[in-house]
C-alpha cells in the first residue's frame, strides 16, 4: 500500500465520524474569527439558542474594516464602526478571546494566528476568510469557509467535508536573487491557472520550498487559493518547529518537546501519490507582474503585456480582452513602461517583518517618484510594526516619503478608508487584482515586496535584479 | 435554508469566465451584519454607472443598461447561466446571499470555485456543472430565444429543456438531500455530539498540547 500525504495524514487524525458516501464529520482545532464573516453566525447562535462547542478554540480580531491612521480615535465609518463594535460585543457575550482594535497584538488574523503560536503544526484551522491557506506552511490544514460553515464550527467544533484530492507542486532547484517567495506563487498561477487546484489540496515542496524561510512558506500558501486551491500546506521541517518555540499559545517545556516529536511527522511519506503533480523549475522563475484582473493574468517583469490576439481559447480572449480595458493597458507593452499611481505593502500575504526588510532594503536612501501619489506600508500586525521600529525600518520608509501606517487588511480590499480612486493604477503586494478590488475603478497589480518598493522610487515598474 | 425540489425560471446569461465574489458583491456592503438586502448590490460595478455604499438608494442610482441583468427579461431571471471557474475568490457568503436576494434558485455553469459551491449548497442555491458543450449549446440557445426557460427537477437530477428534451446534472448525495429537506446541518451535527466529545476524549490523550485553550 502506498504510504499517505501529509493531507491524508491530517485528516485522518480528525474524522471524527465518516458516513457511507465518504462524507466526514472533520474536527476543527482552531478558530480564527474576524468582524466581517462572523456577525451572522453570532445571530445564528443566539436565534437558535446554542452556544459555542469550545470557546477557547476560538481567537477573534477586527481587521477587514479598521482604520490605519489615528486610531485612538476611533473609527469615523459608521458601518464599519458598528460591524467592529458588533464584534466586540459578540466576542464579551460568548466568551470569545479578541485582541480589539487597539491590543498591541491586533493584525491581520492571518498574520496574528501563527505569532501567537495559536496556529500550530497538524491542527485542522478554519476562518470565514480564503486566505486561512495561509496557516497551511506550518503543517497545518488550513481552509477558507462561508459564514453557514463559521457558525457550525462554533456550534459543533466540526465541519463536514469530502476527502480533497491532492496535488504536490514542486519547485525544484535554487531560486535567483532577488526572486521571492511572492513570484514563486506568482509563477506557479501563471502556470496551473485560476482554477487549477479546484478540489485539491496542495502540498508546496521541493527544494526552492525548503529552502524559503517559514514566513516566505506562508506568502506561498496564503495564494493557493488563488490558484483554486482552498488549503496549501508545506511538510513540517526544524524550521517550523524552532518558530513556534516560546509563542504565547504553543506549548512550552516537556510539552514542547513531546509536540515536536509528533510534529517531526508531518510530511508525506516517500512513496506517497498525488492524484497530480506539478514541477516547476526555480532558477526559471523571475520577478513577476500581474498584468490584468485574475492573478492567472501574470508575466515576468522582463515580459510585455500579452496580446489576446495570440490566445487560441475564446473565452480566454475574451477575458483578456476585457481585462485589458480595465487595467487600460494595450498589448505589446514592456512591464517596465508601466507608470504607476500607488505603492501598497501589505496584506496577509506581505505584511510580516520579512517582507518590511525586504522593501526597506530596496529602498535604502531612495524617494518615491514624484509621479507616485501615495505609498504606503501596513505592517501585519501590531507586533511587526513594533519589530520593524525597532529595527529602524520604520525611519527608511518615512525617509523615503511613504506613509508608515497601522495594521490592518487595509487596501488589500479597501473595506476602509484606503483605497485606489477610479483610474488609478497600483503596484500591490496583496493576492487579488479582480476589478475594483482595491477601490472602485483602481487598477492593482500584483508583486513582490522587493518589487513594489522598487516600483515606488522609479514610478514604474522595474526589474529589481538590476538594481 | 430554503428546500429546493423543483424550479422553473427564466436564465440570464452572463458570459464571462473567473466570475469572482469581489465581482458580484463589492466589499463595501460586507459591511452589513445581516444576511438580508444584498439583492440590489449584487454585481454592483456592473450593474450602476455610480459608484454605490451602503445606505444609498440603489432604486435611483443610474444602471448601466449594457449589463444583461439590467435588461428584460433577464431582470427576472432566476436562473445564471455563467463560464467557468464562477464564484472564484474571497470566501464571502455575502455573495450567495445577493444571488438569492436577486431572486436566483440556480447557477448553471462549466465549473465553480470550492468555498463558493460550497456556500451555495448552505443558503439553497443550487450550482449545477456541467460540460463546457453543454453550456456553450444553452448560451446559443437563450441568445436565440427570448425568455428562454428551463426547469430544474433536482430529485431527477435533470434539467428541462422547453422542447422536453433533458440535461443530467450530478450531484452529492448527501448535499441533495439537504436541500431537498431545507435540512439545518447544525442540527445534523449535533445528533452526533457523543461522537465529537468521545473524539475530543481521545484526542486530549494523544495530543494534549491542542486543548491547552489559554487565554494569553
Amino acid at each position: 500500500m502506498a504510504g499517505k500525504t501529509l493531507f491524508d495524514k491530517i485528516f485522518d487524525a480528525h474524522i471524527v465520524r465518516e458516513q457511507a458516501d465518504g462524507t466526514v464529520l472533520l474536527y476543527i482545532d482552531r478558530h480564527l474569527v474576524h468582524e466581517v464573516t462572523s456577525p451572522q453566525a453570532f445571530e445564528g447562535l443566539r436565534m437558535a439558542n446554542r452556544k459555542p462547542w469550545r470557546v477557547g478554540a476560538m481567537l477573534a480580531v477586527p481587521d477587514h474594516n479598521v482604520p490605519t491612521t489615528n486610531r485612538l480615535r476611533g473609527i469615523d465609518d459608521l458601518v464599519s464602526r458598528e460591524q467592529v463594535e458588533t464584534l466586540d460585543r459578540n466576542c464579551a457575550e460568548f466568551g470569545v478571546q479578541e485582541f480589539a482594535m487597539n491590543d498591541k497584538r491586533q493584525g491581520i488574523v492571518h498574520v496574528i494566528g501563527p505569532e501567537e503560536g495559536f496556529t500550530l503544526p497538524g491542527t485542522t484551522i478554519v476562518c470565514g476568510d480564503s486566505h486561512t491557506s495561509t496557516h497551511g506552511a506550518f503543517g497545518a490544514l488550513a481552509f477558507g469557509i462561508g459564514t453557514s460553515e463559521v457558525e457550525h464550527v462554533m456550534a459543533t467544533q466540526t465541519l463536514l467535508q469530502k476527502r480533497a484530492k491532492t496535488m504536490q507542486v514542486r519547485v525544484d532547484g535554487q531560486l535567483g536573487v532577488g526572486v521571492t517567495a511572492k513570484d514563486v506563487v506568482l509563477a506557479i498561477i501563471g502556470k496551473i491557472g485560476t482554477a487549477g487546484g479546484t478540489g485539491y489540496a496542495v502540498e508546496f515542496a521541493g527544494s526552492a520550498i525548503e529552502s524559503l524561510s517559514v514566513e516566505g512558506r506562508m506568502s506561498v500558501c496564503n495564494m493557493a487559493i488563488e490558484g483554486g486551491a482552498r488549503a496549501g500546506m508545506v511538510a513540517v521541517d526544524e524550521k517550523t518547529i524552532e518558530y513556534f518555540r516560546g509563542r504565547p499559545f504553543a506549548p512550552q517545556g516537556e510539552l514542547f518537546e513531546q509536540a515536536a516529536a509528533e510534529w517531526r511527522t508531518l510530511t508525506s511519506d516517500l512513496d506517497a501519490v498525488f492524484d497530480k503533480v506539478v514541477v516547476l523549475d526555480a532558477a526559471e522563475i523571475a520577478p513577476q507582474v500581474s498584468w490584468g484582473t485574475s492573478p492567472e493574468m501574470v508575466v515576468p517583469v522582463s515580459a510585455t503585456v500579452p496580446d489576446p490576439a495570440n490566445e487560441p481559447d475564446a473565452v480566454k480572449a475574451d477575458g483578456m480582452r476585457k481585462a485589458l480595458v480595465y487595467m487600460g493597458l494595450t498589448a505589446n507593452t514592456p512591464i517596465e513602461q508601466i507608470q504607476i499611481d500607488k505603492v501598497f505593502i501589505g496584506s496577509c500575504t506581505n505584511a510580516r517583518i520579512e517582507d518590511l526588510r525586504a522593501a526597506a532594503a530596496v529602498i535604502g536612501n531612495g524617494k518615491v517618484a514624484a509621479n507616485v501619489t501615495l505609498a504606503m506600508v501596513v505592517p501585519g500586525s501590531g507586533l511587526v510594526r513594533e519589530q520593524a521600529e525597532k529595527e529602524g525600518l520604520d525611519k527608511i520608509f518615512l525617509n523615503a516619503g511613504f506613509e508608515w501606517r497601522e495594521p490592518g487588511c487595509s487596501m488589500c480590499l479597501a473595506m476602509n478608508a484606503d483605497r485606489l480612486e477610479p483610474g488609478e493604477r497600483c503596484a500591490s503586494t496583496s493576492n487579488r487584482n479582480f476589478e475594483g478590488r482595491q477601490g472602485q475603478g483602481g487598477r492593482t497589480h500584483l508583486v513582490s515586496p522587493a518589487m513594489a518598493a522598487a516600483a515606488a522610487i522609479a514610478g514604474h515598474f522595474v526589474d529589481v535584479r538590476q538594481l | 435554508m430554503h428546500a429546493f425540489t423543483t424550479h422553473t425560471g427564466i436564465v440570464a446569461p452572463l458570459d464571462r469566465a473567473n466570475v469572482d465574489t469581489d465581482a458580484i458583491i463589492p466589499k463595501q456592503y460586507l459591511k452589513s451584519i445581516k444576511r438580508s438586502g444584498f439583492g440590489p448590490n449584487a454585481f454592483d460595478d456592473w450593474r450602476y454607472l455610480t459608484p454605490g455604499e451602503p445606505g444609498m438608494n440603489h432604486g435611483q442610482r443610474a444602471k448601466n443598461p449594457d449589463f444583461v441583468l439590467n435588461q428584460s427579461p433577464y431582470d427576472q431571471a432566476t436562473i445564471l447561466l455563467a463560464r467557468q471557474n464562477f464564484g472564484c475568490g474571497s470566501s464571502r457568503e455575502h455573495a450567495v446571499w445577493a444571488l438569492t436576494d436577486f431572486g436566483f434558485r440556480v447557477v448553471i455553469a462549466p465549473s465553480f470555485a470550492d468555498i463558493f459551491f460550497n456556500n451555495s449548497f448552505k443558503t439553497g442555491l443550487l450550482p449545477i456543472a456541467l460540460p463546457e458543450d453543454s453550456v456553450d449549446e444553452l448560451f446559443r440557445e437563450v441568445a436565440a430565444h427570448t425568455g428562454y426557460q428551463l426547469t430544474i427537477d433536482l430529485a431527477s437530477q435533470k434539467i428541462i429543456k422547453p422542447d422536453g428534451s433533458a440535461i443530467e446534472f450530478s450531484v452529492d448525495a448527501f448535499r441533495k438531500q439537504c436541500l431537498i429537506e431545507g435540512a439545518d446541518d447544525i442540527d445534523l451535527t449535533l445528533k452526533h455530539a457523543a461522537d465529537i466529545t468521545a473524539y475530543e476524549a481521545q484526542r486530549q490523550q494523544t495530543a494534549p498540547w491542542l486543548f491547552l485553550d489559554k487565554r494569553a
